[in-house]
This record gives C-alpha cells, sequence and structure tokens, in this order.
C-alpha cells in the first residue's frame, strides 16, 4: 500500500505509557505529525489486554481487545511505540471473532519504527544525538515482529531499529557483548518470578555499562520501566529513553 | 514442594555459582551459534527438519509397523510398552530371561522418564549409568539437570569430593583430566562384566529397522560390543522414514546441541552380534493421547538437543533442578503439563516468552506460543490461587473501560506521589524489593493531549 497523506492515522498510546511515561506518548506523536501525518488520538483508548492474557486468562481480556476494536475501527493505521502490545494485537487477537473489521485492525497495527520504515520508507529522520547508545532489542518487537534479525537464526542480520538510528548525527552505536537477550521484564513474570526477572535485568544493565553506553533505548518502555527500576535502585549511571524519544528529535 | 519460583530464588542465593551457570550455558549458546552459522542452509534444515517430523507424526502407526517388520527381519525382538509400568517390567524381564545381574546403560532420557533405574535396583539388579555426566549424578542421587549435560549444574572440585567418598581418589583431586580417567577406570570394570547393555535411541529408521545412537564418549557402543544381549529403548517419535533423513537430523543435532559438527560416535545397530541378542522396546508413554492434542502435538518432534535450554535465559539463571521434571528447560515446561498439568502447573510461567526458544529449535516447535497456551489452560483450569484469579478478572473489568481505568490511574499515581517510602514499598509490593516503581506524572498522555492537541 502506498502511503497517502490523507491516511488516517490512530495513535495507540499503552496503559503505562499513558500513566507513567506521557513524554514518551507526547514524542511519538510529535514526530508522526513532522512525519506530516494526520494522527488522531481516540480518548477512550485504554490497554491492549496483553497483562491478561500472558498471565493466562485470555478470556478476561476479551472485553480489553474489544475495546481496542471500537477505538481504532475507523484509522487506516493504527501506530504505537510499544512492539509488545502490537504484537499481541496482531497475534493474539486471534480468539476474537475474525470480521473483517478485527482482521484489518489486526494487520494495519504497526509498531512505530517498522511503520516508519516499512510504510512510511523514511529512513534518515535527520535526528542529531550526540551520545553513546544502546539498543536494547525487546523480545516481542524483536522476535515476535521481526523488527530485526535475532542472533539465534543463520540469516543476513538486518535491525530496523539500528537503521534509523545510525543515520542519526554524532550518536555512537555500542556493541553489546549479548546483543538480544531478554531483560526479563516479561509483564507479570516480573512479579512471579521476581528473582530471576531483576537478575536478568542487572546484567543487561551492566552489560551496557561494561560497553560504554550513556542511553539505554528500546522499543518498549515496559522493558526500560523494569531496567531503569532496577538501575535507580543500584545506581547505575545509565540513562533510559524510549526509542520515540530519541526520534523526535528529528528536525524534519 | 517449592514452586519454580521459589527454587530459582534459592538458586540465584549462590550468586556466584549462578554467574557460572549462566555463563557456561551461554558459551555453550555461542559455540552453536559458530557452528550453525557454518552451515548457510541452516534454517531451510530446520523447514525440511520439521516437515520430516510433522510427516512422521501424521504416520506414525505405518513407520512403527514398518520398523518393527524391518527390525524382526535383521534379527532384533521388537516390544512394545503402553507405559513406564509396563516399559519397566518389560526390561526387567527380558534381563531376568538371561538370569543376568548386571546392566550398563548409556545415553537415555526415556529410562529417566520412566524410573528405570530405581524400578531395577528394587529388584535387584546393577545397573550402572556409563556415561561421565550420567554417572556422576547417579552417584549423588540427583535427577539430571539438563538432558544433554546432566551434570552441568556441578563443579570440579564437587566431582572430586564426590569421587573421593564413592570411588577412593585422593582427597582435593579437581583435575577434569585426572577425574574423567578415574571414572573411566571404575566404569571399565562395570563393562567388562556386565550382561545386558541398555541405550537410548536418538533416531530410528523406520525402512532399515536400524536404531542410532549418537554420544561423544562411545559408552553406548562399549556396553552394546562387550555385553551379551543389547537393549534399546525408544519412545514412538523417534522414527524417521528414511536413511537419507538421517542426514538432515545427525547433522544438526551436535551443532545445535554443543556446537560440535558430529558427535564423536553415530552408532547404527541393526542387528545382534553373532551369538548375541538384540531387544528394542517401543514405548508409548503418554505420547499417543500427546499426539492426539492439536495444540500441543508439535513437542513430540522434540529431538533433546538441549538447544533451548542453552539460550534460555530462565534456565541459565535457575538450574535445571528448579524446574522439577526430568526434562528441564522450556521444551521441559511444554512437555510436563501433558502428564500432570497440575503438578507442573508452575513451569509454563517460569519464561518470559522470550521466544528465543523457538528460534533455536531445530525442529521449530514453537515452544513459546505453547507456554501461552498452556498458561490459558492453566487458568481456565483454575489451578491458579483464587486471590490471583480474582485479581486478573477485576483488572480485566477496570482495563476494559476507560471510566474505571482512568479513575484507577489516577489513584495510583496519587498513590506513588504521596504515599511514604515505607507504605509503598512495604514487602507485598514484590515489584519494589529490587526495582523503584515508576515516577508518577501530574497527568498522563490522555489529559495532556486533550489540553494541548485535541482539534475542535
Amino acid at each position: 500500500m502506498e502511503m497517502n497523506v490523507n491516511y488516517k492515522i490512530g495513535l495507540f498510546i499503552p496503559c503505562y505509557i499513558d500513566q507513567f511515561y506521557p513524554q514518551v506518548g507526547i514524542a511519538t506523536l510529535e514526530l508522526l505529525v513532522k512525519l506530516g501525518l494526520n494522527v488522531d488520538y481516540p480518548l477512550k483508548q485504554t490497554c491492549c489486554g496483553q497483562p491478561l492474557a500472558n498471565s493466562g486468562c485470555e478470556a478476561d481480556a476479551r472485553s480489553i481487545y474489544l475495546n481496542f476494536v471500537n477505538n481504532f475501527r475507523e484509522f487506516d493505521y493504527v501506530v504505537s511505540p510499544s512492539g509488545s502490545c502490537v504484537y499481541h494485537v496482531r497475534e493474539h487477537y486471534n480468539i476474537l471473532e475474525q470480521t473483517e473489521e478485527v482482521t484489518r485492525i489486526r494487520q494495519n497495527t504497526y509498531e512505530l519504527c517498522e511503520f516508519i520504515v516499512d510504510i512510511l520508507k523514511v529512513e534518515d529522520l535527520k535526528i542529531s544525538f550526540p551520545h553513546k547508545v544502546g539498543i536494547h532489542h525487546s523480545c516481542h518487537g524483536l522476535r515476535g515482529l521481526k523488527l530485526g534479525a535475532s542472533s539465534e537464526l543463520v540469516t543476513t542480520r538486518y535491525s530496523k531499529v539500528h537503521r534509523l538510528l545510525e543515520k542519526a548525527d554524532k550518536i555512537e552505536l555500542i556493541t553489546l557483548e549479548r546483543e538480544d537477550e531478554c531483560c526479563g521484564f516479561g509483564g507479570t513474570f516480573s512479579i512471579f518470578e521476581p528473582d530471576i526477572s531483576v537478575k536478568m535485568g542487572t546484567e543487561r544493565i551492566l552489560d551496557h555499562e561494561r560497553n560504554g553506553a550513556e542511553v539505554i533505548t528500546a522499543t518498549d518502555m515496559s522493558c526500560l520501566m523494569h531496567l531503569e527500576g532496577i538501575a535507580r535502585r543500584n545506581k547505575n549511571k545509565v540513562k533510559f529513553n524510549h526509542i520515540a524519544e530519541i526520534l523526535n528529535q528529528s528536525r524534519l | 514442594m517449592m514452586n519454580h519460583a521459589a527454587k530459582a530464588g534459592k538458586f540465584l542465593a549462590d550468586l556466584k555459582r549462578a554467574d557460572w551457570h549462566d555463563q557456561t550455558l551461554w558459551i555453550m549458546r555461542k559455540k552453536r551459534d559458530k557452528a550453525v552459522s557454518c552451515v548457510p542452509e541452516w534454517e531451510e534444515l530446520r523447514d525440511k527438519a520439521s516437515q520430516i517430523k510433522e510427516h512422521v507424526l501424521s504416520n506414525l502407526d505405518a513407520y512403527l509397523l514398518q520398523f518393527e517388520v524391518e527390525a524382526v527381519k535383521n534379527g532384533a525382538q521388537v516390544h512394545w510398552a503402553f507405559d513406564s509400568e509396563s516399559f519397566n517390567q518389560k526390561v526387567y524381564s527380558i534381563i531376568n530371561g538371561y538370569q543376568a545381574q548386571k546392566v550398563v546403560k548409556s545415553k537415555s532420557m526415556l529410562t529417566e522418564e520412566c524410573g528405570l533405574n530405581p524400578y531395577l535396583e528394587d529388584k535387584g539388579i546393577e545397573v550402572v549409568d556409563t556415561d561421565l555426566g550420567e554417572r556422576i549424578i547417579q552417584l549423588r542421587g540427583e535427577p539430571p539437570s539438563h538432558m544433554v549435560v546432566p551434570a552441568i549444574h556441578l563443579k570440579k572440585e564437587e566431582i572430586g569430593e564426590l569421587f573421593h567418598s564413592k570411588l577412593g581418589t585422593e582427597k582435593g583431586l579437581a583435575d577434569a583430566q585426572k577425574l574423567t580417567s578415574a571414572a573411566r577406570q571404575h566404569l571399565r570394570k562395570k563393562f567388562l562384566s556386565a550382561e545386558v547393555a541398555i541405550t537410548g535411541v536418538n533416531f530410528s529408521v523406520a525402512e532399515t529397522g536400524t536404531v542410532v545412537v549418537c554420544t561423544n564418549e562411545g559408552n553406548a557402543d562399549m556396553g552394546v560390543q562387550i555385553a551379551p544381549v543389547q537393549i534399546h529403548c525408544m519412545g514412538i517419535e523417534k522414527i524417521l522414514p528414511r536413511v537419507e533423513d538421517l542426514g538432515i537430523f545427525i547433522q544438526m543435532l551436535a551443532r545445535n546441541a554443543t556446537g560440535q559438527p558430529i558427535t564423536t560416535y553415530t552408532s547404527h545397530y541393526q542387528k545382534p552380534k553373532p551369538g548375541g541378542a538384540m531387544h528394542i522396546i517401543i514405548v508409548d508413554n503418554g505420547r499417543s493421547e500427546h499426539l492426539g492434542n492439536s495444540k500441543y502435538r508439535d513437542s513430540l518432534k522434540c529431538i533433546r538437543c538441549g538447544a533451548c535450554l542453552n539460550t534460555c535465559p530462565v534456565y541459565r539463571r535457575s538450574g535445571g533442578h528448579s524446574y522439577n521434571y526430568v526434562i528441564s528447560g522450556p521444551v521441559g515446561s511444554i512437555l510436563s503439563p501433558i502428564y500432570s498439568i497440575n503438578k507442573y502447573k508452575d513451569l509454563p510461567f517460569a519464561s518470559s516468552l522470550c521466544g528465543s526458544c523457538t528460534n533455536v529449535c531445530p525442529v521449530k516447535i514453537n515452544i513459546h506460543q505453547q507456554l501461552y497456551s498452556w498458561r490459558q489452560e492453566i487458568f481456565e483450569k483454575r489451578l491458579i490461587p483464587t486471590s490471583k484469579r480474582y485479581g486478573f478478572k477485576f483488572a480485566g473489568k477496570i482495563l476494559a473501560s476507560s471510566r474505571y481505568y482512568n479513575f484507577f490511574g489516577k489513584n495510583i499515581r496519587w498513590a506513588l506521589k504521596h504515599l511514604p517510602r515505607k507504605v509503598l514499598y512495604h514487602r507485598i509490593n514484590i515489584w519494589g524489593r529490587c526495582r523503584e516503581l515508576p515516577p508518577a506524572p501530574d497527568k498522563t498522555f490522555n489529559q495532556w493531549y486533550q489540553e494541548n492537541y485535541k482539534r475542535n
């Protein structure tokens, strides 16, 4: 589908971003507007339902799914600054009746970077970000949405996030010892298995710090909420920015 | 019985050991990456392997019968066992038929699964596991912590201590070569006096009636060549249609498991040696029921390479014993609930659903999706605590309505901002034990949008 400036873009801001990290929602919106898009944010949106479904109660998430569908039925595309929530809509809304509408919404819901690279076909956002940045490849974006080729696969390496960032002026992207290991957030996993979860997160932060990261970025604020929570407790110096906040440095 | 999370917590309490365990298995993962990247068509091989297994699972009845016919033609005796009980009885009756007392064994997760060792020992049979790792855990009276490297949780020093007390080696011995040599001396005697050799089976070939065993130490061969009677134990899912199919699986197994291009020994057993007897026991033990379960059927494709364990960030940091099932790690967490969803209800939750397991699986089992699926079933069967269940139901109601959602969101942010730290970080706040809570901005994005952006 060719991108048409008249397409209506629905902005989906996941619940925890809405409540705790509004600046990430703002950055996403501003960036999409800079890109010349017709963006609207439906006011009655809440959550994608993932926290329940990943804990086993998909059945109780059904009404949340329906709320999502109701909010986004009128858009050509739905864009969200969360790979995980987008993956959930695409992968797990299969329990709803697959009407034309549900199918269309599932197909047309995109993670922000994926939308910019694959649909808008823009790669140089004219960003300047003079920092050493470590990319945390959030699992659902990486392995679920295939925003990149994960390290387990024997295939040509690529990363949509990397592609957008490497064009930035003065940025230095660091290399990690474990390039795409999970941070251990995992939704309610972080509560059901707290010791493993924290241990995984602690090690991710150390890997980034050892390799010189000043800023850790990711397509998912949930991973960063977990990592930042650990980093603040442990007094790590590294800072955290959602990818939208960096991309919104754009001077387009 | 402690659940996975509690056992993982205990494992992590010894931080140095946990880090060592994680690093050791991560090295295996890296070796695997290197070995598989030497095969440019790796991803196609995975597709092929998965398709062959798919085909086999759909035609299992025909291939098993073909295998039996061919194996009998070759002079082997084929037995069928429906469950672990009948399997153990069958093995015992074969051993007893030869009035044998001494058994050596190599490479079999199936016999672990069925509890063969304790069964035979109860009947007064001496069973000696001959592979080094298996022998170590047998001497310790422990289950394997990893399906390929069963004693990976132990350090050289601990093995030195074990050998000192069980095999009489000098105290404080921690040299890998010397320890291996001591085990060899000890096992050599067992091999020479063994009357029956038992092995597991990695693959069996329907068109030739052959069983194939892949090992690094050669103990399956040593046992089979010396003991007059050989018994091979295979699950019904081990079958492959043709010899040429082995070309795919043999190429993948060792690369994915340990990063070797191939195991040191790939032994094909086709007929009994002159004057000897060859028995093959084909075991179901829940597999045919599993086969009928369309959601989880794919997990029967597993070839036990262990790659999903090595790559799993949870397994590496919690150790195999935290799973409390003979097969640990991600694939164990989808296999175990088939046997008892009640007993293993914690295992599908022992994952962050990162999906790395699915990506390394040589037969493309959708492990993380099956974990997700099991979670749904565990919830539906009301196997999680009532408080949690109602908590989620309540959350479902709130998150389905923007009015309730905004109301609760506002209150949570108020609490985050105004409650004293002591209250916020009370120990019932599991998140906050080792992590800071997120910030509490005055306004949500929704509010900001309405104030700053809303056209009209």
